[in-house]
């Protein structure tokens, strides 16, 4: 009975019991997604069915792998007015509303991954079964790009589950397992496949020809108690500081969810609705919605797409990857590959250190298997693709080579030849340097334009970033072998060119620099640290110093003053070099793995702050406010982001932002540096960054580039 | 201005606020009745007189709901043209009722009115009332919502008093508080709660545990610590950047003990008083409120008590007796440190570790309190002070007659 001259997204069969299955299967896309091209025809298939008394039931599923991704994030990273978020919120739920008010039975038949608005969609039927495939994915992630479920989401789940359940699944957007589901009551059944899943959903719509949702039911009590029971009001109580310990204020959307769900449990389920549409409509509009969608959707999106890979040259793949150096960083690239399937070799100087950088994998395997994430076969296989040697000759037939060596250009170099005398003539060498410059130390290859580099961050298997470094003779074709090595090991690339420190270096040790200025200028050492978590930096900066040792960064300064002399540059050092300086070496206080530095860590407890600290920076009477600090700190990173963009070190906006959130954990609720720009007002930063040069020093002149913005009015985009 | 006099103070004695505690068989409206009745009688007042009675209750539901002031007053079969005001300022309810009352009086708008407050904690559980600042998480998040006994310890660890410090003042408020019932200086104002029988049900204050040591209390776990670290430290911590964590020292010993009683005042003007035959005993020179910062909480003290200072033309070397609220040992350290007053003028009949806080009434039975000791001890003048919840603070000066 379908008439439709064109494919719909919304397929259209009724059986001969009188059992409508709804097929959601949008044209010309992988994944169902809501947004006008679906809701139109879904709108105008549920008139249908609630205008045929012939209709018995509806099976509601999707003719693609997955059953609905979720809401249309260009639609809503569009609107500007409130008004209209709250329109789409309520019109969405009018239709889930009509769903499981139609008098006849609805069952969602899940045949895939069904998050955000399709996981609302399936709790606005009365029955929801879904394929046992664990990669099968069901949650409500709108939290992550600063949003609520806006569907019905925050009314229906806690009525479902229950307050207390729902609500880590809404705060931190996790995702399920479809066993998980069901054990979390969200899912009432799971099948083996999708003749099965097809065949339950009309055995239950015949078996329940007139279901209620327990909503619906007079009788209706909450699972677990609505709000004003004690033991939830007393969650209540504690929720918001559990929350904002981890989140420092920065994310409207937590306080919303629960906002909504707290509301919801006071009022009818209606009533509960509209005051999500309105919370809803809140967070939509929110600069911090903006900044996150922006970045952490169609930047990353865009990034992951190869935004940033050249061109006109096949995906390559790496079979064989060569490490050289088996410290921290080889051990964990060679997790990392060897995890995505490459063999690997492993090399270092001595056996014994090769096979304790093979080791690091085995460590991490067993804590995997612990959680139940890998199983002992997963765990020898992988090791035998892992070779620890100290032999250069079993580099042979690499498709790839990083080294991991000391940072040292001679050692560097050396490597560099005796590879390149085995690998095959077309193998990529590549350094995975933090701060040596790639064109540099390409001239010790026979082959520069083969030469790239890979920046890798610490713990390489927990940071999501590869910053890859173009050097001056890097061609094209090693770019993009390089992009996909990263892609491969299902990490983010970002393409930068080469300078001092690259570009997430550059821009992080400022954040370090200017946390070191703030305790020169007598600011309390644990409110500086404050200010940073409290702008949204994962560690104070002090802190982080300590994590990356003070003598790594002295180390760096010494390098950079000598080959500033060796160029016959001036050197115009930070402010915050002098604490550097006193603390790693007069105090002699290195840093974390030294067991003393900015903090103390004694051996079974927490680091505290080292209690002499402001005997040797003594505090000023003038104690600036958090805000102030926190402005410094993040205005030092963002002019620093904005120098390196117009130096073209980093080239697309994208890269800068990505880059600052997953290199070194600028603040995601800002979006990134130079989205930080942006939503602070590109002209008024210019005008900030100028009052804190004229009161802290140069080093927060408005880079160049944010001039001609603020005169044009123009923003990162 | 008209003059506003204290004419007498009443109270119930205070019963341990749990299951087994004397008064958790009697109603609150009863404890309020039994003090309507002694009030009147001891004054022969001729109860038509009474313009208001403004009580504090701060967990106004169940029998303590609904206006328990008027409820009280007709129970107590008081005139019918006495109306009466229940309100709240969280633990100042007491006190709070003795200031609008004398604001009452001191406009010439009333000339007597009854304050005081009741509280049955055994009864109805503190917090049972609920409340935007706790419950609903956007408010909860935005006032930087802690419980009291966090603030107590972020003061505890902001001035530096140690676990022993604040165990010392716990055992000397028993100590001071074991004397002074001893020694009979409780007993002006303390009324026998008898049932309906006339049979006596308590008729001393039952909370006072006279052998508290600081070695005993030292076996004590922090009440709050706990709570604190799943998620309240934080909190504090994000408004208190200076230190990087709390110190829990408040455990049930060194804190206000949780008891069922209630009290009353009779406030009036010197002219009502004197046409109906009542003796003023003290004046109330000034009266004051202030908000503070509401994570801490607990500071409102010193503010408080310096603006009605202020408002009496008086500074701390006038007053020759503190009473400051032992709400939490560490709150009236801070308070006796910010006013820079010595500790032997300060709650010298001991206070709410020993004796019991109940919330709606310890305002208007301290304020009696210090008004007896007063004339026992042939002194002049008083500040009786309380810190209130969600950071306010509250001071009433008093002058003997």
């Amino acid at each position: 009975m379908n008439h439709q001259t064109q494919p719909s997204a919304v397929n259209f069969a009724q059986d001969a019991d009188g059992i409508v299955t709804l097929t959601l299967d949008m044209p010309g896309r992988s994944m169902n997604v809501l947004n006008p091209e679906l809701t139109g025809p879904f709108a105008e298939a549920l008139k249908r069915i609630e205008s045929d008394a012939g209709i018995k039931g509806v099976i509601i599923t999707s003719g693609k792998k997955e059953f609905l991704a979720g809401a249309d994030i260009e639609g809503i990273f569009a609107m500007k007015e409130p008004a209209a978020a709250y329109r789409l919120a309520e019109e969405y739920k009018g239709f889930l509303r009509r769903i499981e008010l139609c008098g006849r039975p609805v069952v969602a038949a899940l045949n895939g991954t069904a998050l955000g608005g399709g996981l609302e969609m399936a709790m606005a039927c009365h029955y929801r079964i879904a394929i046992d495939n664990p990669k099968a994915k069901f949650g409500l992630p709108e939290v992550k790009l600063g949003l609520l479920p806006g569907g019905g989401g925050t009314q229906r789940l806690p009525r479902l589950i229950g307050i207390q359940a729902s609500l880590p699944l809404m705060l931190e957007g996790k995702e399920l397992r479809p066993d998980q589901a069901k054990q979390q009551g969200i899912l009432n059944e799971l099948v083996k496949d999708r003749d099965e899943l097809l065949a339950r959903a009309k055995a239950w719509c015949l078996a329940n020809p007139k279901p209620v949702q327990p909503w619906d039911d007079k009788k209706f009590k909450w699972p677990g108690g609505d709000s004003k029971s004690p033991a939830n009001a007393q969650m209540w109580a504690i929720a918001p500081s559990m929350a904002d310990a981890k989140s420092y204020g920065n994310y409207p959307a937590l306080t919303n969810i629960m906002s909504c769900v707290f509301e919801g449990g006071i009022v009818d389920f209606d009533t509960g609705c509209r005051v999500e549409s309105r919370y809803f409509a809140d967070l939509v509009v929110s600069q911090v919605s903006k900044n996150m969608i922006g970045s952490l959707w169609f930047q990353l999106n865009a990034i992951n797409k190869g935004k940033s890979r050249p061109e006109g040259f096949d995906k390559s793949t790496v079979k064989k990857l060569g490490i050289l150096g088996a410290g921290m960083m080889g051990a964990g690239i060679a997790y990392v590959s060897a995890k995505a399937g490459m063999d690997v070799v492993l090399l270092d100087t001595s056996q014994e250190a090769a096979e304790k950088g093979k080791s690091y994998s085995a460590g991490l395997l067993d804590k995997a298997i612990k959680k139940g994430r890998e199983t002992a076969a997963g765990k020898s296989a992988l090791l035998e693709r892992i070779r620890a040697t100290t032999e250069f000759k079993d580099l042979e037939g690499c498709d790839l080579v990083i080294e991991a060596v000391f940072e040292d250009r001679a050692i560097k170099a050396d490597v560099t030849k005796k590879t390149e005398a085995v690998i095959p003539s077309t193998a990529v060498f590549a350094s995975n340097t933090s701060t040596l410059p790639i064109t540099g130390m390409a001239q010790a290859s026979v082959r520069p334009d083969q030469f790239i580099g890979l920046h890798f961050f610490s713990p390489v298997d927990k940071m999501p970033l590869v910053e890859i470094i173009v050097g001056a003779k890097t061609s094209k074709a090693t770019l993009a072998k390089g992009f996909d090595y990263v892609q491969q090991i299902k990490k983010t690339p970002i393409v930068v060119n080469d300078s001092r420190g690259f570009y997430t270096s550059r821009a992080f040790a400022t954040y370090i620099m200017e946390g070191m200025a703030l305790l020169l200028d007598g600011q309390h050492p644990r409110s500086i640290e404050m200010a940073g978590l409290q702008a949204g930096m994962p560690v104070g900066p002090l802190a982080l110093h300590d994590e990356v040792s003070l003598s790594l960064s002295m180390h760096v300064m010494e390098q950079t003053r000598k080959d500033f002399a060796a160029e016959g540059r001036a050197y115009v050092g930070h402010p915050g070099e002098a604490v550097m300086v006193k603390m790693a070496k007069e105090l002699d206080r290195p840093g974390k793995k030294a067991g003393k530095g900015f903090y103390e860590y004694p051996a079974n407890g927490q680091k505290s702050i080292w209690p002499e600290l402001t005997r040797h920076f003594p505090l000023s009477k003038q104690q600036m406010s958090q805000q102030e600090m926190m402005e410094r700190l993040m205005f030092a990173q963002a002019n620093e982001a904005a120098r390196c963009y117009e130096e073209k070190v980093v080239m697309t906006v994208a890269d800068a932002n990505i880059g600052s959130i997953f290199g070194w954990g600028f603040a995601p609720h800002q979006g990134g540096a130079l989205q930080y720009i942006n939503a602070y007002g590109v002209a008024r930063f210019v005008k900030r960054a100028e009052e804190l040069a004229a009161k802290y020093g140069p080093r927060f002149k408005p880079a160049a580039v944010l001039l001609d913005m603020a005169g044009s009015g123009k923003t990162f985009a | 201005m008209t003059e506003a006099f204290v004419f007498d103070a009443v109270r119930t004695p205070r019963g341990k606020g749990k299951k087994d505690g004397s008064l958790h068989e009697v109603t609150p409206v009863h404890l309020l009745g039994t003090l309507f009745h002694a009030l009147q009688e001891r004054n022969h007042l001729d109860t038509t007189q009474v313009d208001d009675v403004v009580l504090g209750c701060v967990t106004p539901v169940g029998e303590q709901g609904a206006d328990i002031a008027r409820t009280a007053v007709l129970y107590a079969g008081w005139a019918e043209n006495v109306p009466g005001v229940t309100q709240s300022r969280f633990c100042a309810s007491g006190l709070e009722s003795v200031n609008l009352a004398a604001m009452k009086v001191m406009s010439g708008q009333e000339d007597l009115v009854v304050a005081g407050g009741v509280e049955s904690m055994s009864r109805w559980a503190m917090g049972s009332d609920g409340g935007a600042w706790a419950m609903d998480p956007r408010v909860n998040h935005q006032l930087g919502f802690a419980p009291q006994g966090i603030g107590a310890d972020l003061i505890a660890t902001l001035e530096g008093f140690s676990r022993d410090d604040v165990d010392g003042f716990a055992v000397r408020s028993q100590q001071r508080a074991a004397k002074a019932r001893d020694a009979g200086h409780f007993r002006k104002s303390v009324v026998p709660v008898k049932d309906l029988n006339g049979m006596t049900v308590l008729d001393h204050d039952e909370y006072i545990r006279p052998d508290t040591t600081v070695d005993g209390l030292s076996t004590l776990k922090p009440s709050f610590e706990q709570m604190g670290q799943m998620g309240f430290d934080a909190t504090a911590l994000r408004k208190y950047t200076t230190i990087e964590k709390i110190n829990h020292v408040h455990h049930a010993g060194n804190s206000s003990g949780i008891v069922d009683g209630a009290s009353l005042t009779l406030i009036g003007s010197r002219d009502k008083g004197k046409a109906l035959g009542l003796k003023p005993r003290g004046r109330i020179r000034s009266v004051a409120v202030v908000g503070s910062e509401p994570t801490i909480m607990l500071t409102g003290i010193a503010p408080a008590a310096q603006k009605a200072l202020k408002k009496a033309g008086m500074n701390v070397k006038d007053i020759d007796l503190f009473e400051i609220n032992e709400a939490f040992a560490a709150v009236v350290l801070k308070a006796v440190r910010a006013l820079d007053i010595d500790l032997d003028r300060v709650n010298v009949n001991g206070g709410a570790i020993a004796l019991g806080h109940p919330l709606g009434a310890t305002g208007a039975m301290i304020l009696g309190t210090a008004l007896d000791e007063l004339e026992r001890s042939n002194k002049s003048t008083a500040l009786i002070s309380l810190c209130v919840g969600a950071g306010m603070g509250i001071a009433t000066i008093i002058e003997r007659v």
